[in-house]
C-alpha cells in the first residue's frame, strides 16, 4: 500500500514540475500566435508520449521481476541522483532558480520575431514549438510513469498520477491564463528527488539479490534516510554559500 | 551523422545529466551489491552509504566550480 501511494505521489510531482515548464512555453506560444496550433501540437506531443508508455509498459512487465528491478532501480537511482543534485543546488544558491516568467517572456519574444509559416491552416512554429515543449518536458515524465510503475507491475497507477497532475496544471493554466510562477517547482523537484533515489536504492538492491531488514517496510525507512541526508546536504552547502558571499563582500568592501 | 550526434547527445544528457561521475557511481554501487550478494553478504547497507558519499562529492565539486568562477 506504501509503495502505491508512493508511485502515484512520485509520478504525481514530476508530471506536474514538468508540464509546468511546458504549460509556460505553450501559453507563451498561444498568447503570440494564437491557440489553435499550439493546442493542436499540444495534443500531439501528449498523444504521442501516450503512445511511448502504452507501448513500454506492457512490453516491460513480461521481463522477470527481478531483472527489471535491478535495470530500473539503477535508471532510478541515478535520475533521483540527478534531480535532487540539481534541487539542492538551487535551493542553497549555487544554481540559478527556474523563473518561469523570464522564460515565459524569453518565449513570447522569440514567437514575436518569428515570421509566420501557415500551411494547411496551421501555423507551424507554433505547432513546432508547442510540441517540443510538451514532448520533451513531458518525455522525462513518461520514462519515470515506466520505470517507477514497472518496477511494481503497475505502470497504470503512475500513469494515474501523472494524468492527475496533467488536468490539474491545465486546469489551472486555463484559469490564471499566465505562466505558473508561485508553484513551489524547486521543493516539488527536491521531492521527486528524494522518491526517486529512494526507489532507486530500494528496487536495485533488491534486484542484485538483497534481502532487506523488515521487507517492503524499509522503503519507508530509506526513504526517511535520503531526505535526511538531502536537508542536512542543503542545509550544509547553504551554510557554504552564505559564507562565500560574506567573504566576497568584505573583499569587494 | 549530425543527426545521429544529435540524437546521442540527447540521450546522454536525458540519461546522465549534469555529472556522469553519478552516473558511473551510481552503476557501480548497484554492479558491487551484486557481487557482494552472489558472495553470500547481504548487502543492503551499500547503496544508502554510497548514495550519501557520492551526492555529497558531487555537490562539494559543483560548490567549489561555482565560487571559483
Amino acid at each position: 500500500m506504501a509503495h502505491d501511494v508512493f508511485i502515484v505521489l512520485a509520478a504525481f510531482l514530476a508530471c506536474s514540475v514538468e508540464m509546468v515548464e511546458a504549460l509556460t512555453i505553450v501559453l507563451a506560444v498561444g498568447v503570440t500566435r494564437g491557440w489553435r496550433s499550439a493546442i493542436i501540437g499540444t495534443i500531439a506531443a501528449l498523444s504521442g508520449l501516450a503512445v511511448v508508455v502504452a507501448a513500454l509498459g506492457p512490453a516491460l512487465s513480461v521481463i522477470p521481476i527481478d531483472s527489471l528491478r535491478l535495470v530500473v532501480g539503477t535508471l532510478l537511482l541515478i535520475f533521483g541522483l540527478q534531480w535532487l543534485r540539481k534541487a539542492i543546488l538551487r535551493a542553497s544558491g549555487f544554481k540559478a532558480v527556474h523563473d518561469e516568467d523570464a522564460i515565459f517572456e524569453e518565449e513570447r519574444q522569440a514567437a514575436l520575431a518569428a515570421g509566420r509559416a501557415d500551411r494547411d491552416g496551421i501555423d507551424w512554429y507554433a505547432f513546432t514549438v508547442s510540441f517540443k515543449g510538451v514532448f520533451l518536458e513531458g518525455l522525462e515524465v513518461a520514462f519515470i510513469v515506466i520505470t517507477v510503475g514497472s518496477a511494481q507491475h503497475n505502470v497504470a497507477l503512475a500513469a494515474v498520477g501523472a494524468f492527475i497532475a496533467l488536468v490539474v496544471v491545465l486546469a489551472v493554466g486555463l484559469v490564471v491564463h499566465r505562466p505558473l510562477s508561485r508553484v513551489p517547482e524547486n521543493t516539488m523537484k527536491f521531492g521527486v528527488g528524494v522518491m526517486l533515489t529512494t526507489f532507486g536504492i530500494f528496487w536495485a538492491s533488491e534486484g542484485a539479490g538483497v534481502e532487506w531488514p523488515g521487507g517492503d517496510i524499509a522503503l519507508l525507512a530509506v526513504l526517511v534516510y535520503v531526505l535526511g541526508m538531502a536537508v542536512g546536504l542543503t542545509a550544509a552547502l547553504r551554510a557554504r554559500h552564505a559564507r562565500v558571499t560574506a567573504e566576497l563582500t568584505v573583499a569587494a568592501g | 551523422m549530425n543527426a545521429l550526434k544529435t540524437f546521442g547527445r540527447f540521450w546522454y544528457d536525458f540519461i546522465v545529466g549534469d555529472d556522469w561521475k553519478l552516473a558511473v557511481g551510481a552503476v557501480l554501487t548497484v554492479s558491487l551489491t551484486f557481487f557482494l550478494t552472489h558472495h553470500d553478504v547481504n548487502a543492503w547497507w551499500l547503496a544508502p552509504i554510497a548514495v550519501a558519499a557520492l551526492l555529497g562529492i558531487s555537490l562539494a565539486h559543483a560548490s567549489s566550480r561555482a565560487t571559483s568562477r
